[in-house]
């Protein structure tokens, strides 16, 4: 036997695979992302999928089963004849267009939420975990808005301003900063204790980078976690606030709003809540399971304990 | 422990305070005039004016908080712009429907979820465990108020148990009561059996790997008794914590499904007092809410003196 076979080189035969590769292989994130991804190409593939303007309506075809044929009336006045998939709600307006365009709203509301609340939730616990004079202040703070249950905090909010996409998404984020904040503010406080973080105090590195450069990236596994959960549940909360009547404007088709306009003629038309309830259902599913998913194989400290 | 209990509750005045401040702040700095909605659209400026002024709110912020907060302290909430009565009065008659409706949930869902849990962890891997995990998943995910329709149809539409909707007051008679509100209580208790059954199954299972376990069993305790007297005993500590915590999905969920089976309570109240604008009530209803919130969670952390006794404070 030479020297060879004992090399360091050969001992990469049972190399570890990386997160990415269990990550892949898991089949939470698998069933997840193959249904959310297929829901991102609904939305966005929307015009195309056999729907008119989800805004139409046509007198003629109120209150339609589904699957009956009926007309709709184009912005241009010409009469279409249309088959009516899910039925249509009291206005004669298409449910399944609405629906498909309503995946627009949810996914867009969602990833916007998640990736706010992310970025405020990293500053404030980066600043908490690492500037110490800031971390009794911000914490209280954190603590009182944390107290307020998080759909009343969201309801409050968006009553007060003018309803729109971008008020919705920031009443929901403001809801889940808190949460974000506090995570990444006990990651923070065990990895500032790490040798290479002292290492780079004691060459001077400039404390901005320390936060963002060597504490940060090692936040991100949990972060990413935390950040679907925050997906998912401002899917939901949106379709909540939407459906109480406080949330998007009813013209915007969500599905919280289809059901909520739906809910008056549910004992005679059920399919008015039924297809958005179920394709709000599936979404907030697909994002729960993918964050089960990363969570198991990028977390596994989280796994352990849920 | 009562200097315990005495600094605890001295701790949730300044995690009052900060709520306080921040609803304050959040109605008063936002957009949208209560005296503009309740002089109605033919209101003259003068009108709006007036009413304006008669309800405090053309003084300065700073001026209507302290108005607000020194009143507040004599535990007076002001009173309802839109109702008019005492805010107090209000929340009084609305209080009964969601504590019932709030103790019931808890009531199902404890009962059901810690059995469940202690099922699932004993036979771990297998078909009841993956099934009540598929459930967990599930339960998280299928919104409030769509559980609620699919409930009233299969339910009260198809087969006739319950009523679709309405209230009725305990005065009314225990059955009636009892009978409007067990629907309500499932559909609420769908997302907190899968949060507690979760936590419940995952500290089972860790006690279950102890050595005292399989002293316990070593000694022919019968398996009943090892799993609640052992096991779960010792795994009671987080599932009191899990449930102090989803006090406040409850409470986001008690909105939801008060609006869906028109039950008159806090939570219908708080929507209808935003879209009102009506700020004394909802400063008060927020408040409660924390302040419940909060003391539910200080209860949590007095119980586990009870649960184990190697915790003193």
């Amino acid at each position: 036997m030479d020297l060879q076979t004992l090399s360091v080189e050969s001992a990469n035969i049972a190399r570890r695979e990386g997160a990415w590769q269990r990550v892949r292989r898991n089949l939470s994130v698998r069933i997840g992302g193959v249904a959310l991804a297929f829901l991102v190409l609904v939305a966005i593939a929307a015009p195309l999928l056999g729907t008119v303007d989800p805004s139409l309506f046509d007198a003629g075809s109120r209150d339609l089963r589904p699957g009956q044929g009926g007309e709709i009336m184009t912005l241009d006045g010409e009469l279409l004849k249309h088959k009516f998939v899910m039925g249509s709600d009291s206005f004669g307006r298409d449910i399944y267009s609405r629906v498909i365009y309503g995946a627009r709203v949810s996914l867009l509301v969602g990833i916007c939420t998640a990736l706010l609340a992310l970025a405020f939730g990293i500053v404030f616990g980066l600043c908490s975990g690492y500037l110490r004079w800031l971390d009794g202040p911000l914490m209280r703070v954190m603590d009182g808005l944390m107290a307020i249950p998080a759909i009343l905090l969201a309801i409050v909010l968006v009553a007060m301003w003018r309803a729109s996409i971008l008020t919705v998404v920031l009443a929901i984020a403001i809801t889940e900063i808190p949460r974000v904040t506090r995570l990444v503010r006990s990651l923070v406080l065990s990895i500032r204790e790490e040798p290479y973080v002292e290492a780079a105090i004691s060459l001077g590195t400039p404390t901005w980078k320390i936060m963002f450069g060597h504490i940060l990236p090692n936040c991100v596994a949990p972060l990413l976690v935390q950040g679907t959960y925050i997906c998912a549940a401002a899917i939901l909360v949106e379709a909540i606030l939407s459906f109480l009547g406080v949330g998007l404007p009813p013209d915007i088709p969500t599905w919280g709003n289809i059901m909520a306009e739906g809910r008056v003629q549910f004992m005679a038309y059920p399919h008015n809540l039924f297809f958005p309830g179920v394709f709000l259902a599936v979404a907030v599913l697909a994002v729960n399971i993918l964050g089960d998913g990363l969570r198991d194989t990028l977390d596994p400290k989280m796994a352990k304990r849920v | 422990m009562y200097p315990f209990i005495g600094r605890r509750l001295l701790s949730t005045i300044p995690v009052l305070l900060v709520v306080a401040v921040l609803v304050f702040l959040m109605l008063r700095l936002t957009p949208g005039d209560p005296a503009a909605i309740l002089a109605g659209d033919a209101a003259s400026t003068e009108q709006i004016a007036a009413i304006r002024a008669s309800l405090g709110l053309d003084r300065s912020i700073l001026v209507q908080f302290g108005i607000w907060a020194s009143n507040l302290l004599q535990g007076d909430f002001g009173s309802s712009y839109f109702y008019k009565m005492k805010v107090s009065q209000l929340i009084g008659q609305r209080l009964e429907p969601t504590l019932a409706l709030a103790t019931l949930t808890i009531l199902i869902a404890v009962l059901v979820s810690v059995p469940l849990g202690v099922i699932a962890a004993w036979r771990f891997g297998g078909w009841f465990d993956r099934a009540l995990m598929g459930f967990s998943v599930m339960g998280f995910s299928v919104p409030v108020f769509v559980l609620a329709y699919l409930l009233i149809w299969v339910l009260s539409l198809k087969l006739g148990w319950f009523p679709v909707q309405g209230y009725k007051r305990l005065a009314d008679g225990f059955w009636p009561f009892l009978h409007h509100l067990i629907l309500p209580a499932i559909t609420l208790s769908v997302i907190y059996i899968a949060l507690i059954a979760r936590v419940t199954r995952a500290a089972v299972l860790e006690a279950l790997g102890e050595d005292y376990i399989r002293t316990a069993r070593a000694k022919g305790l019968p398996e009943a008794r090892v799993l609640v007297r052992h096991a779960l005993a010792n795994a009671a500590v987080p599932i009191a914590t899990v449930i102090g915590i989803g006090i406040a999905l409850l409470i986001g969920g008690v909105v939801v499904t008060e609006s869906v089976y028109a039950i008159p309570g806090l939570g219908r109240l708080t929507v209808d007092a935003v879209l009102a604008r009506d700020f004394p009530t909802i400063q008060a209803v927020i408040l409660l809410f924390s302040f419940a919130y909060v003391l539910i969670n200080l209860l949590v952390d007095l119980s586990y003196v009870v649960f184990d006794p190697r915790i003193r404070y």
